[in-house]
């Protein structure tokens, strides 16, 4: 280990940082630390630390840009407050939003997967068959195989669409559902 | 009451479903499209201002038909599941009706007609205040942008070629191979297995391969359709992808 330590061009701590900005910026999606690591040769850990450190510089300068966590990788985005300034340049108008329909449906399967779709209906009283639809086309669920039951239903999931188009780091970061019941129940 | 109110109503139920209390007792749809109709019955315990836990069933039901009558006259097509739920109110309704049971004795819990909606309304009510936080992240996550897409081997100009491009070429290496063979002596049969093996292995040696090329190294009509067949299979089984330069271009076979 340190043989090959010593063969290898040791990089500097700053080094490190640099080319995991470098990295971050082309790749097309959030990039793990894993794949950091793996490209530079360089220990998971420096590499941590180097992400870190680069996403504190980016927040101390007040950067238009930020290096943010999500889906289990590191990706450079520009700052929320820019908004309107970077729409107007790019000419773009927020996306479509999800009806209420497909809304709740994606709540139930991102709190309940792997859930199938009778189930969905057992929580919303609602046939549920469009708006899974609309889920899956717009790719925020996928298939997770079926259920092992009467009719063997095929089980739905969120996939890593979901975490990047709803800005979470993992599926860890959604609230409890059981907070929403002492939200709900404050009456 | 109020402030316990907005913390459970957010902004797209809102802009999305309202029905607003006209002077008189009707009824009046803003817009009206509710998630379904446990998102209705919410609405209305709500809006008669009911305690959830013990739901004026009559008058709720009521109103429930009310609206369910209103949309029938817009001619809003009804949803099956609003109507399970107007019989579920009814059969509610009646079971309250009903004298209690004397035989049951003043210890044991009596069990109320309407537990069971209860139930389903809080756990219905957990999800729908999820799905408005996930509302509210999904739009401040609209206000982030990433860099555009760089050129990269997946994003150049390469198009994925179809099932109808290879059956072009095949035609056109088929048309010229009925010139050319006239005679067929000898039958050297090749098997699919041996063909998708040979072929196969020219992938992962050279990376690529060109379609045309490898029909027209086909000596017979017979070898040539076994080939194509080992193309399709390939391209479904293997992890590789079949990519046209330009329109009527040549189609390369490439390990992905």
């Amino acid at each position: 280990m340190d043989l090959e330590v010593e063969q290898k061009q040791t990089r500097t701590a700053a080094e490190i940082v640099a080319l995991v900005e470098a990295l971050i910026f082309v790749a097309d999606e959030p990039i793990t630390t894993k794949l950091l690591a793996e490209v530079l040769e360089e220990e998971r850990e420096s590499v941590e630390a180097a992400v870190e450190e680069l996403a504190r510089e980016y927040e101390s300068r007040e950067s238009g840009l930020q290096i943010r966590e999500i889906a289990g990788g590191w990706q450079l985005a520009t700052r929320t407050e820019f908004h309107e300034e970077v729409r107007r340049f790019l000419k773009t108008r927020p996306s479509a939003k999800l009806s209420l329909a497909s809304l709740e449906t994606l709540s139930v399967i991102a709190y309940k997967q792997p859930v199938t779709v009778p189930e969905i209906l057992d929580i919303r009283g609602v046939q549920s068959a469009s708006a899974i639809k609309t889920l899956l086309d717009k790719r925020l669920i996928v298939a997770k195989g079926r259920k092992e039951t009467v009719g063997r239903p095929m089980q739905y999931g969120t996939s890593r669409d979901f975490l990047i188009q709803f800005g979470l780091k993992d599926l860890s970061e959604l609230p409890s559902i059981e907070d929403f019941e002492d939200l709900t129940q404050g009456l | 009451m109020t402030e316990d109110q907005e913390q459970y109503t957010f902004d797209f139920h809102e802009v999305s479903a309202q029905i607003v209390r006209g002077s008189t007792d009707e009824l009046k749809i803003k817009i009206g499209d509710f998630a379904g109709p446990l998102d209705l019955l919410l609405f209305l315990i709500r809006q008669e201002q009911a305690n959830i836990f013990d739901i004026p069933v009559a008058r709720i039901t009521e109103k429930y038909l009310e609206y369910i009558r209103l949309m029938k006259r817009l001619d809003i097509s009804i949803a099956a599941d609003f109507l399970v739920m107007a019989a579920t109110l009814i059969e509610i309704k009646s079971k309250m009706l009903l004298p209690r049971d004397q035989t049951v004795g003043e210890d044991e819990e009596i069990d109320d007609p309407r537990q069971e909606l209860v139930d389903r309304l809080l756990e219905y009510e957990k999800f729908k205040t999820a799905a408005g936080m996930l509302y509210e992240r999904s739009t401040i996550e609209q206000a982030v942008f990433t860099r555009g897409a760089i050129e990269s081997d997946e994003t150049n100009a390469e198009v994925d070629a179809s099932v109808f491009d290879l059956l072009t070429i095949f035609q056109k290496i088929a048309a010229r191979h009925i010139d050319e063979i006239k005679m067929e002596i000898e039958r050297e049969e090749v098997s699919l297995s041996d063909m998708i093996k040979s072929l196969k292995q020219r992938i992962f040696d050279t990376g690529e391969i060109s379609i045309s090329k490898f029909f027209e190294e086909m000596r017979t009509r017979r070898e040539l359709v076994t080939a194509f067949i080992a193309v399709l299979e390939i391209v479904r089984t293997e992890g590789i992808k079949l990519l046209q330069n330009k329109t009527f271009g040549d189609i390369i076979l490439r390990k992905v």
